[in-house]
């Protein structure tokens, strides 16, 4: 390899190396530590995400997209965070307002959930819903009551879904955030609503963000997929091969 | 069987070994997600009250999974050698915790004991112990591993350099290894987790790590942590692994959750003692968790901290070069907040450490849990004498697992703080290359340029 002769070409080398990487390097140091303008936009990163994950979703975007809110059996975030069953269940009374508020026996039911980041819900479902709304119904899909769903979990789908006793479900829900990014939204999708489900049965887009799969883009890719889950009647691995995801 | 303590003036009952190892935990929120914690505080100290009675003898004979169901509980079983048993077996748990911390018992008595202890006895002891006790005789005890190096000495603190890449490109995965290694970092090993899992991308990563290792000449050992079975079919072929890499859980279940079984691991470490290609004799590293047999449905009822214990059981049937828990990786059901992710290092090193094992931390954390920078950075002050290595990313920040660990600055930081040093072959190499003087960074040391 090179050796670097001129400062200039030192100063050239490391530059390139911080700017083609992802990862945070050639940030110097001030004796063993961290410089304080490094330090700063490492917390600053941190502190994004800890927002979007402690932050709510506003009453007036849930009410802005006309979605009917409910929540899960979770009481706050601290609860959310230490019980992922909680998050997956909705209480009896919910079930039966359910039952009574919404449309029953839809096609299609669309839920919104905060999950690990409110800042998602913020930033793509004003984009994504209107034009997957559309979609759903150019396609001559029968589509539920959208429903928010408070401290909810992926799963919370299989509760709501077996309630309403929908054909499929699908969920729009705030991803766990990152120090890239904090606006990151993943939809999953299931045929055949069941408490249970396994993950396998279930479809999946993710990384859906401005920076990522773009919201107006990923709201026309959902409803392609949900058509295609309901003209094949599956979901998930059953669904397609080719969408098998492996886990580490 | 029913075991009482009247501790506090309160009488409780506990239905077996496996309910007061359990309840007997520090608060944990895994514990409570797998219904086995202590109910109250009182109840908690009550479990300790009642634990630290009980002898060693008793927590030998009541597994907390039964031998018959279990290759784990076998493992670890087979190999408690009889005699040493024989000696400890009537001492109380509580007696077991005076005589680690006593300052009178050496490392050369611990050692003279440990081949008689199973996971369980491990496991109780720490539950009676403090955070400083954990520290005091987790420091005290010296184990040492050697694969290109020697990892473990008295003095001596290493750390794992790791340059994950999100699209494991090689050219961002060898420049986050010069930056690493210009701060000092690298000598536990410099190891790659893959996004890919495959025999391409595992032999690609090992060629290019060993390709830089090669080139200056440097005194470590490189490994690329995807699956283990991965790992054997590219050794097979040639590609160059110093160590060989897996995570591992502490029951059966849980090790076929990660695809793998002892048969398995038995014919991996026979491989990497043929074909690695390092000069050994430790040529094994596993990463493990409080919680993982949870989140995988195989923890049979029983807590977190005793299965993690049951991980460096296993783990010592294959003389690992490294063992390091991920302690905060797993998510705030398992370990809720800063609290109880340092709680949980202490106990995982202190662990490992008896056991015997080289162990190190990956003091680390993600977005969605109750902690910050600050606490990975306490735990690792805390644990710098105890722990072999630490894991170490650039400022920090895995693009790879999206998750924080301590950056590579940090490793100066703490062999300052502690009067430590790396390893003798690389603190040697460090001078050779002119990055580090008298055990402190040059002034050219964290210029990843170096080595361009």
């Amino acid at each position: 390899m090179a050796t670097n002769n001129s400062p200039d070409d030192h100063d050239a080398v490391l530059q390139r190396i911080a700017d083609r990487n992802p990862s945070r390097l050639g940030v110097g140091r001030a004796g063993s530590r961290p410089k304080t303008r490094t330090l700063l936009e490492f917390r600053s990163d941190h502190g994004v995400a800890r927002d979007a994950v402690q932050s709510h979703v506003s009453d007036e975007l849930v009410e802005s997209m006309g979605l009917f809110p409910i929540q899960t059996l979770v009481e706050d975030k601290d609860d959310y965070l230490a019980r992922p069953d909680k998050g997956r269940e909705i209480s009896d009374e919910t079930a039966a307002l359910l039952r009574t508020e919404c449309k029953q026996a839809p096609q299609v039911q669309v839920i919104v959930a905060d999950g690990l980041s409110s800042t998602a819900i913020e930033r793509n479902i004003p984009d994504l819903l209107p034009i997957l709304t559309d979609g759903l119904d150019q396609r001559g899909l029968d589509v539920g009551t959208p429903i928010f769903v408070r401290y909810g979990r992926v799963d919370v789908m299989d509760a709501i879904g077996e309630e309403l006793d929908a054909e499929c479900c699908l969920i729009l829900i705030g991803e766990r955030p990152g120090l890239a990014t904090a606006e990151s939204l993943s939809a999953y999708m299931v045929y055949g609503p069941k408490r249970g489900t396994p993950t396998a049965k279930k479809t999946v887009i993710s990384n859906i963000h401005a920076g990522g799969l773009p919201p107006v883009e990923a709201g026309a890719e959902i409803a392609d997929l949900i058509a295609e889950m309901c003209a094949k009647q599956a979901s998930g691995l059953d669904l397609t091969a080719d969408d098998r995801e492996f886990a580490k | 069987m029913a075991i009482t303590s009247a501790i506090g003036g309160a009488r409780m009952t506990f239905d077996s070994v496996t309910d007061v190892l359990a309840k007997a935990n520090e608060r944990k929120t895994g514990d409570e997600l797998a219904g086995v914690a202590a109910r109250s505080d009182a109840e908690r100290v009550a479990a300790k009250d009642a634990l630290s009675e009980l002898t060693l003898e008793t927590l030998r004979e009541n597994p907390v999974v039964p031998y018959e169901d279990d290759e784990v509980t076998r493992v670890i079983q087979d190999a408690v050698r009889e005699p040493v048993y024989e000696r400890i077996k009537a001492w109380t748990v509580g007696e077991l915790r005076e005589f680690l911390v006593d300052a009178n018992t050496t490392d050369e008595d611990i050692c003279a004991i440990r081949p008689g202890l199973t996971s369980e006895m491990i496991a109780a002891v720490a539950k009676l112990m403090s955070d400083m006790d954990l520290v005091l005789v987790a420091s005290k005890m010296r184990v040492t591993a050697r694969c290109n190096n020697t990892i473990g000495e008295r003095g001596r603190l290493s750390f794992r350099l790791q340059p994950n890449d999100p699209a494991d490109d090689i050219d961002n995965i060898l420049d986050s290894t010069r930056e690493g290694l210009a701060y000092g970092v690298g000598d536990a090993v410099i190891g790659v987790n893959p996004v890919t899992d495959n025999v391409g991308t595992t032999t690609e990563i090992l060629e290019a790590t060993r390709g830089i290792i090669d080139e200056y000449d440097i005194p470590t050992q490189n490994c690329c942590l995807s699956h283990v079975t991965t790992q054997m079919d590219a050794i097979r072929e040639g590609a160059p692994a110093d160590l060989l890499f897996q995570s591992l859980a502490g029951t059966e279940a849980g090790n076929d959750e990660f695809g793998v079984d002892v048969a398995m691991l038995d014919e991996a470490y026979e491989l990497g003692k043929r074909q690695c290609s390092s000069a050994g004799p430790n040529v094994m590293y596993f990463e493990t968790g409080q919680g993982s047999e949870l989140s995988g449905d195989a923890h049979h009822g029983v807590d977190q901290l005793t299965l993690e214990a049951r991980c460096y059981g296993l783990a010592k049937r294959y003389d690992p070069f490294i063992v390091n828990t991920v302690v905060g990786f797993i998510g705030p059901e398992y370990l809720y907040d800063g609290k109880q992710v340092i709680r949980a290092g202490l106990e995982d090193v202190f662990m490992g450490k008896l056991h015997g094992i080289s162990m190190g931390i990956d003091a680390c954390y993600t977005n969605h849990i109750q902690a910050d920078q600050n606490d990975i950075e306490r735990l690792a002050m805390l644990l710098a004498e105890a722990a072999n290595y630490f894991i170490t990313v650039p400022m920090g920040d895995d693009v790879m697992l999206n998750y924080q660990s301590n950056s590579y600055h940090d490793a100066a930081s703490l062999w300052e703080l502690h009067d430590l040093r790396p390893a003798v072959a690389f603190e040697q190499w460090l001078e050779e290359r002119g990055i580090m003087r008298d055990g402190k960074l040059t002034e050219k040391a964290g210029d990843p340029t170096i080595f361009t």
